[in-house]
């Protein structure tokens, strides 16, 4: 204001340089700071759980454990096979009924019914779905299957487990079919119908295989999230310390089995709870890696 | 004869039947699987509703205020369940949702390279991976102990709150509430990420051009913009935090009596089913029962009210 000089002056010229006493600046590296600062803390426990699961289950690791039944409390020795293999059954069963129901819902969704009311009533239920408590997942199979004893006057089972885990599944799977359908461009589909392809042959031979990245990743994604899931297992699948023995009795599963052992008072059992979770871990991480692998290099 | 080949070359091909029936099949199979999930959810209702029936006759609405759970005498109460699951989802987002935001306010903006951007992100997405009952175990054995003389401090020095009134002695609200922090962290910070994602660049270069500082345009123009998308994550954490079981189960304590402090053992809904669930018989069952119905009828309102923010406030860019 002070100088109507025709350059301009030097405290002018200072004023296009960033000042980092100003109160702006400094509360921006405040704030910054900050922002960095809840970063860190966020990624901290993945760290800290990572790093204690690996020295203290990691050390652990041998063939042994990978394959022996667990002691009887106050024994040593002993392994996790029962609960390896519960959990891979467990899982397995869970995903061989939701993929089919959740792929087929996800179908009616993206090709048959992009918006009609019955399809935001799926769209809804499904949201609505993926929200309701793991635990109440296990209350209801335990109601529904558990205590009326359907399958062969058996009450806690294999079966109900995986059921149980499947309805945690279903949501997953059906939001990430729809999306992934939705990927296909349109002129696919046109092209099949053009050519004289029925509905039918279009879904099952053009649009399916083309989104079929999406929805594997998606899959996979949803069978390490039920692989690691417990509450719904403690009432359904119950546990065992033997051999599975079938579908219809009740199963060991790796969840439960961490469940039981880290709150009983032997050391032995306690060691062998974070083993597995190691493994467990181990199993669900590499999932979920080798999921975001395949989903980073499938632009449609 | 040739005028007939003519037109029969140019006649519009009748669909053989097989192929009608295959293609009508498969459009109400996949209809059929679709309504599943609805009759899931209706199913879901009914087996709860239908379980907790004996014990909503009999103790009715006055089983959400008394906070009595007793087995031998058979009264049933769930007041400290309910209150433990609304006081430990409130105050872990309370100390979630700062925390979450801020981490995807830095992995949005270009404070660090796009790689690093990109391994945190990816760090934060494995956190939300890692089974709720391992967190559960390393809470036992790590985080506790390592708590246990901030929390003895917090008694010491505060102790003339009623929340911090009782003496800490391993596991208690205060550990599960730090717990379902870190289970809930990555669905606040992968949500918010996306909803700030979403904010279009030239919102930013207007408040740039202007002026603005970078953490004025961030709280004056970038946040106000995302903050639908935000509330909607923060709802569904709010939800998740409720019906989360397997650590709190572990951590809490699993103590039917009624405290306020923090630091005294306490239970939510979802940690009474999985202790009491599997050895309960008789009006027990059904008790427990109508609390997973309060529990679903809760996360219930929660999620519906979430999605109903998200479509309703959400601006659109186009």
């Amino acid at each position: 204001m002070a100088s109507p000089a025709r350059r301009p002056s030097l405290s002018n010229i200072r004023s296009l340089h960033r000042k980092p006493k100003l109160p702006r600046n400094r509360w921006n590296g405040f704030f910054t700071f900050l922002a960095g600062l809840f970063a860190v803390i966020v990624v901290l426990p993945l760290v800290l759980v990572l790093a204690y699961v690996v020295i203290k289950g990691g050390s652990m690791m041998s063939l042994s454990l990978l394959t022996e039944l667990p002691p009887a409390p106050g024994m040593t020795g002993g392994g996790i096979g029962n609960a390896i293999l519960g959990t891979l059954i467990v899982s397995l069963i869970a995903a061989l009924i939701a993929i089919p129901v959740g792929v087929g819902g996800g179908i009616y969704l993206a090709e048959y019914s992009k918006s009609g009311a019955f399809a935001s009533f799926v769209r809804f239920g499904t949201n609505v779905l993926s929200g309701v408590p793991s635990i109440i997942c296990g209350v209801f199979v335990y109601g529904l299957i558990v205590a009326t004893r359907i399958f062969f006057d058996q009450s806690y089972s294999a079966i109900a487990g995986g059921i149980a885990l499947s309805v945690l599944m279903l949501p997953t799977i059906i939001k990430t079919t729809d999306e992934g359908l939705k990927l296909v461009p349109q002129e696919l589909r046109w092209g099949a119908i053009g050519v004289g392809a029925s509905k039918f042959v279009t879904i099952t031979h053009i649009t399916l295989p083309t989104a079929f990245k999406p929805i594997a990743t998606g899959i996979v994604l949803s069978i390490a999230r039920a692989a690691g899931e417990t509450a719904p297992l403690i009432f359904t699948a119950l546990f065992s310390p033997f051999w599975p023995e079938g579908l219809f009795s009740p199963i060991a599963s790796m969840s439960v089995l961490i469940y039981n052992f880290a709150i009983m008072p032997y050391d032995v059992q306690i060691a062998l709870a974070w083993a597995t979770s190691f493994v467990l871990v181990m199993m669900i991480l590499v999932m979920n890696i080798f999921a975001r692998y395949v989903g980073s290099f499938n632009k449609i | 004869m040739i005028q007939t080949t003519k037109t029969d070359l140019f006649r519009l091909r009748r669909r053989p039947l097989s192929e009608k029936l295959a293609d009508q099949s498969f459009r109400v199979l996949a209809t059929c699987l679709a309504s599943l999930v609805g009759l899931i959810l209706v199913a879901i209702l009914i087996t709860v509703l239908l379980g907790s029936r004996s014990a909503m006759s009999a103790y009715g609405l006055g089983f959400l205020t008394t906070s009595n759970w007793n087995p031998v005498t058979n009264e049933y109460g769930a007041f400290t369940a309910i209150y433990g699951t609304i006081v430990t989802s409130i105050l872990s987002l309370l100390i979630a949702v700062p925390l979450g935001v801020g981490t995807a306010i830095f992995l949005t903006e270009n404070f660090i390279p796009v790689k690093g951007r990109q391994i945190i992100g990816l760090m934060v997405e494995l956190l939300a991976a890692i089974p709720s009952v391992v967190l559960g175990l390393w809470a036992i054995f790590v985080m506790e102990p390592f708590l246990r003389p901030v929390l003895n401090g917090l008694h010491a020095s505060l102790g003339w709150l009623p929340f911090f009134s009782t003496q800490p002695e391993g596991p208690g609200m205060a550990p599960a509430i730090l717990i379902l922090v870190v289970m809930i962290l990555p669905i606040i910070t992968a949500i918010a990420r996306d909803s700030l994602l979403q904010v279009p660049v030239e919102l930013r270069q207007a408040a740039y051009g202007i002026g603005a500082s970078r953490w004025g345009a961030i709280f004056q123009v970038i946040l106000p913009a995302a903050i639908s998308g935000i509330t909607g994550g923060v709802m569904l954490a709010l939800g998740r935090a409720m019906g989360e079981t397997m650590a709190v189960t572990m951590i809490i304590g699993n103590s039917n009596n009624f405290s306020l402090s923090l630091l005294a053992p306490g239970n939510t809904i979802a940690s009474m089913l999985a202790n009491q669930f599997g050895e309960a018989d008789g009006n027990q069952v059904s008790s427990l029962m109508y609390a997973a119905f309060v529990l679903m009828l809760l996360t219930l309102i929660i999620n519906v009210l979430a999605q109903w923010i998200v479509r309703r406030l959400s601006l659109r860019y186009t």
